[in-house]
């Protein structure tokens, strides 16, 4: 699964995306933003309070409550500032 | 009818309008948004999520088409380093009438700051920091929910 991190999630976790194989159990955004978190360093750093995130599966903005099952592609990022 | 476009350049005002009047158009309403120096800001850089941000404009647009009669509805919106003064977002509607055209226009813009995916950073001297979302935007987005 590629997961993408944009603004500060992308400064702090140092990385703009990634490939990662997930365990069992990593089945919805928030389990997914858990086990990166824990990951330490700079993922806890950017994913520590994930009120704070939005996220969008395979281009769909959704609650951190989605599934993830079956995705391509899962973004995470702070609420939207454009305009 | 409905053009979106998310790019580095600078946004071209007077094009950008005229391409919307054709056919039987009887009003064009628009909107532009300027970087602002608010606080001494030097440098305004705006990041976009590249494929989602388009679509997200194509769906507000095409929302607002089966809202409003419209025969244009046009988003452009600048991504990277802007400074003071230049255009970050332009949203031109073109209708029969002017009722249409403005309130199309008012719907765009709000709801662009809050559904599409963008994030400011701004830099002043050698400070930089991210913009934080605001209440007022989601107020402004949320009474077009009616």
């Amino acid at each position: 699964m590629t997961i993408l991190y944009f603004a500060w999630v992308r400064e702090r976790v140092g990385l703009a995306e990634e490939a990662l194989a997930l365990p069992d159990g990593v089945a919805s955004v928030a389990d997914l933003i858990r086990w990166l978190a824990a990951r330490g360093g700079g993922y806890a750093e950017a994913l520590a309070e994930p009120e704070r995130l939005r996220a969008a599966v395979d281009q769909n903005f959704v609650g951190l409550d989605a599934s993830i099952v079956g995705a391509r592609e899962v973004a995470l990022f702070p609420p939207v500032t454009g305009g | 009818m409905i053009r979106v476009h998310v790019s580095p350049d600078p946004i071209d005002l007077t094009g950008e309008m005229m391409r919307v009047e054709q056919g039987n158009v009887g009003a064009v309403a628009s909107f532009c948004g300027l970087v602002r120096a608010d606080d001494g800001v030097d440098v305004l850089e705006l990041e976009h999520y590249p494929g989602a941000t388009e679509a997200a404009l194509e769906r507000i647009a095409q929302t607002a088409t089966e809202r409003w009669s419209l025969q244009g509805a046009t988003i452009v919106h600048r991504v990277g380093p802007m400074r003071p003064g230049e255009r970050i977002v332009l949203v031109v509607t073109a209708a029969p009438h002017r009722r249409d055209a403005l309130d199309a226009c008012a719907y765009l813009i709000d709801s662009l700051k809050t559904d599409a995916p963008f994030w400011k950073r701004e830099t002043r001297g050698d400070q930089a920091s991210w913009v934080e979302a605001r209440d007022s935007d989601t107020a402004a987005a949320s009474r077009w929910q009616a």
